[in-house]
């Protein structure tokens, strides 16, 4: 089963498709390819091709900072949900190398890790996993929405003395 | 003491709110176990050998009469009638429902308190000195500190799935009495010549199957570095620690196998990006947070100390109460009091629903309503008069929590071991118990003078074994549980690993050994004054091979 695109709260076409790194690039459209071929390719785009490069957990981010002005999205992936190292990716992305594209996580993407994944600066989730999605086709927030440290999502403000705090912008102290 | 304001008081019951959805999806089948369990460890919820076990959190070891109440509420309406505290000040019990566990926490939320990341692959509560803000040894609180740290921690988006657990521990005292050096983050809060407060770093320190003491990578840490240089740390820690071995994923291994220099080169890097960030913290925020930990009125007056000494020459179990389980404090006429968990022959660290209720009165009605759990796994009212040290102690002694044993041979750190733990290869409460019962006499246990014995039931060392001064590790040898005895250990600052002295001991004869090396350190100290610890740092372990297994 192929993953479903979640993006700004809702479902959307995915207009990204992989190739293996065996496959040859298309003339024209949009394609995830590995770190490697991405950088390797990089110089040398045909016209009318797109590439994103799909990033692994012990990937270095720091390979990508001279590209990252020139790109739509960066894959991040995560083989394992218990594998952290994707968080510190997507940060370092935002904060670090400025990265204004979208930042998507891909692979064992579960509903109670999306908040977290968000707050680092992910703004696109594939997920494959059934009672995620269905979580999220039914609107269901499992977010903690106050925050304990600054981090890199757009749109969250200061909350309260702490210098440290945050809240989303839209959300109310209720 | 810290106090929550709305901010804090929402974030909790949001998180209460979060967990009782993820019981729900774990029991309606949308969440497999393996999904579960980091969200559950997280909420200190483990899976034991009989039944689930939930870990509450109490910050830096610091609560009230009001939560310490409610701790013994829950023990007595979703426990047994009791509960454990730990090596980490927490508090454990051993029995709830999985069901019940919102319930529980939405109860500890009206109290302030939680069960966050006691558990699991993140940031673990942040530990202290027991005596903080109040020992007459110490340069600066350090609780400020740990609560800003705590804080920090809490749902950090970046640093909740580590390749491992991550400890962190604050001393503001040049004894240290929180084990900094063997904490993945060790702090010592110091002032600079001009007065500045700092801190030493220490990281990579650890206990489990490859106990290593912590490296110094900052002499002098600017207080305003402390979080930006926390984030560097924890940020290198989850990039570059070793996911592919559990035993060998803690902060210690990186440390080692990277070597000191080049981590310590990697952690500056980092912080260099990050140090003039929005992590930088300001000085009006730390003021605004140590006001919370600002000192109660002391009102000690004169006769004060007449009449505990009056109180002491006529009550020799007073007498040995004031000798042992009082400490100095800062305030003239006023001290810390240890009320030991370690009474002869009981389980170490278990309290009664009653006692803790007892405890909460006493706190209120004579220590400026603070409680303290040490990381020994006693409780401590850290501010009392000493002129009341005499009604106390009465209190205390009917409640049975009046031993006079802190610091000496019966006060004894076990973990849960075999009889409760999944984990454990061997019992560890029966063997406490069984030491306990044979150096019960009170003037036998005073003659041998300082002397702390830790245990551990497997290797995951959570006894803390490696820094006993005598060190007990029980093991599975063939279907019997054999110990392994360690000397040397201490985790103070002068920390050292223990050395395993020879072949292990049955659980039969374990006893007599421990006594066996007890007798001979008694035997060979040059003054009473020399305590065990620094007879075998002038002796080594010869005569206690010699003691145990004969002249070869």
């Amino acid at each position: 089963m192929a993953a479903r695109l979640y993006r700004a709260g809702g479902f959307v076409a995915d207009e990204w498709t992989h190739l293996d790194d065996e496959a040859a690039l298309p003339a024209e459209g949009a394609v995830i390819v590995s770190l490697a071929r991405f950088l390797a390719a990089a110089s040398d785009v045909p016209q009318g091709v797109r590439l994103a490069p799909f990033v692994k957990a012990g990937d270095d981010p720091a390979q990508l900072a001279g590209h990252l002005s020139a790109l739509d999205l960066v894959v991040v992936d995560f083989a394992k949900f218990s594998d952290g190292r994707g968080y510190s990716t997507a940060r370092l992305l935002r904060q670090r190398y400025g990265f204004a594209g979208e930042i998507r996580a891909s692979g064992d993407v579960l509903l109670d890790q999306i908040p977290l994944m968000r707050r680092v600066g992910f703004d696109a989730f594939a997920i494959l996993n059934e009672p995620t999605l269905r979580a999220l086709e039914a609107g269901h927030d499992v977010d903690v929405p106050l925050y304990l440290q600054p981090a890199e999502r757009a749109g969250e403000v200061p909350a309260g003395a702490r210098s440290w705090a945050r809240r989303p912008a839209d959300a109310q102290l209720s | 003491m810290y106090r929550y304001d709305e901010f804090d008081a929402h974030f909790v019951s949001a998180r209460v709110d979060q967990f009782r959805d993820q019981v729900r999806r774990r029991l309606a089948g949308d969440l497999t176990e393996d999904q579960f369990k980091p969200l559950r460890l997280m909420n200190g919820v483990y899976l034991q050998l009989h039944a689930y076990m939930l870990r509450v959190a109490i910050p830096y070891g610091t609560l009230n009469a009001r939560q310490m109440r409610r701790l013994a509420h829950i023990a007595r309406t979703y426990d047994r009638g009791y509960g454990h505290f730990t090596t980490r000040q927490n508090i454990q019990f051993n029995w709830p429902r999985l069901k019940d566990v919102p319930d529980i926490l939405a109860q500890l939320a009206e109290v302030e308190m939680h069960a966050i990341q006691t558990s699991g692959n993140c940031i673990r509560n942040v530990t202290a000195d027991h005596f903080s803000g109040a020992a007459a040894d110490e340069i600066l609180d350090p609780r400020p500190y740990a609560e800003i740290l705590r804080q920090w921690s809490s749902l950090h988006p970046e640093f909740s799935y580590l390749p491992r657990k991550f400890k962190i521990a604050v001393t503001g005292a040049p004894h240290d009495r929180a084990a900094v050096q063997v904490h993945d983050i060790g702090l010592q809060a110091v002032r600079d010549a001009e007065g500045n407060v700092g801190f030493r770093v220490f990281v990579g320190g650890g206990l489990g199957r490859t106990p290593m003491v912590g490296r110094l990578v900052r002499e002098f840490l600017p207080e305003a570095d402390l979080l930006a240089y926390s984030e560097a740390i924890l940020r290198v820690y989850n990039r570059y620690g070793r996911r592919d071995n559990k035993y060998k994923a803690r902060i210690k291994i990186l440390v080692h196998e990277t070597g000191l220099e080049e981590l310590k080169a990697d952690i500056e890097a980092e912080f260099a990006e990050i140090r003039d960030g929005v992590l930088r913290l300001p000085s009006s925020e730390i003021d605004r947070i140590a006001a919370y930990f600002a000192p109660p009125a002391f009102a000690a007056a004169d006769g004060d100390e007449a009449v505990l000494e009056a109180a002491i020459a006529a009550d020799p179990a007073l007498a040995a109460f004031a000798a042992r389980n009082v400490h100095p404090h800062r305030a003239p006429g006023y001290a810390s009091l240890t009320i030991s968990l370690k009474p002869i022959g009981k389980a170490p660290g278990d309290a009664t629903a009653e006692q803790m209720e007892v405890v909460a009165d006493l706190a209120e009605r004579y220590g400026h309503d603070e409680i303290r759990v040490s990381h020994e796994q006693n409780l401590v009212l850290p501010h009392v008069r000493r002129r009341d040290i005499p009604a106390i102690h009465a209190a205390l002694a009917e409640a049975e929590l009046a031993e006079a044993n802190a610091g000496l041979v019966t006060d004894i750190i076990a973990c849960p071991g075999l009889d409760y733990c999944a984990l454990a290869t061997a019992r560890s409460i029966p063997v406490a118990q069984r030491i306990s019962e044979r150096f019960a006499a009170p003037e036998r246990q005073r003659e041998i003078g300082d002397l702390k014995i830790k245990i551990s039931g497997c290797i995951n060392a959570c006894g803390h074994h490696h820094v006993g001064h005598i060190g007990i590790l029980g093991v599975e040898k063939k279907g019997e549980e054999y110990y392994q005895i360690t000397l040397g250990g201490s985790a103070d600052e002068n920390t050292s690993i223990g050395e395993i002295i020879g072949r292990g001991f049955s659980y039969d004869e374990v006893v007599d050994a421990i006594e066996k090396v007890v007798d001979t350190y008694v035997g060979l100290r040059e003054t009473p004054q020399e305590d065990f610890l620094s007879a075998y740092r002038r002796v080594g372990d010869q005569p206690f091979k010699e003691a145990l297994y004969g002249t070869a």
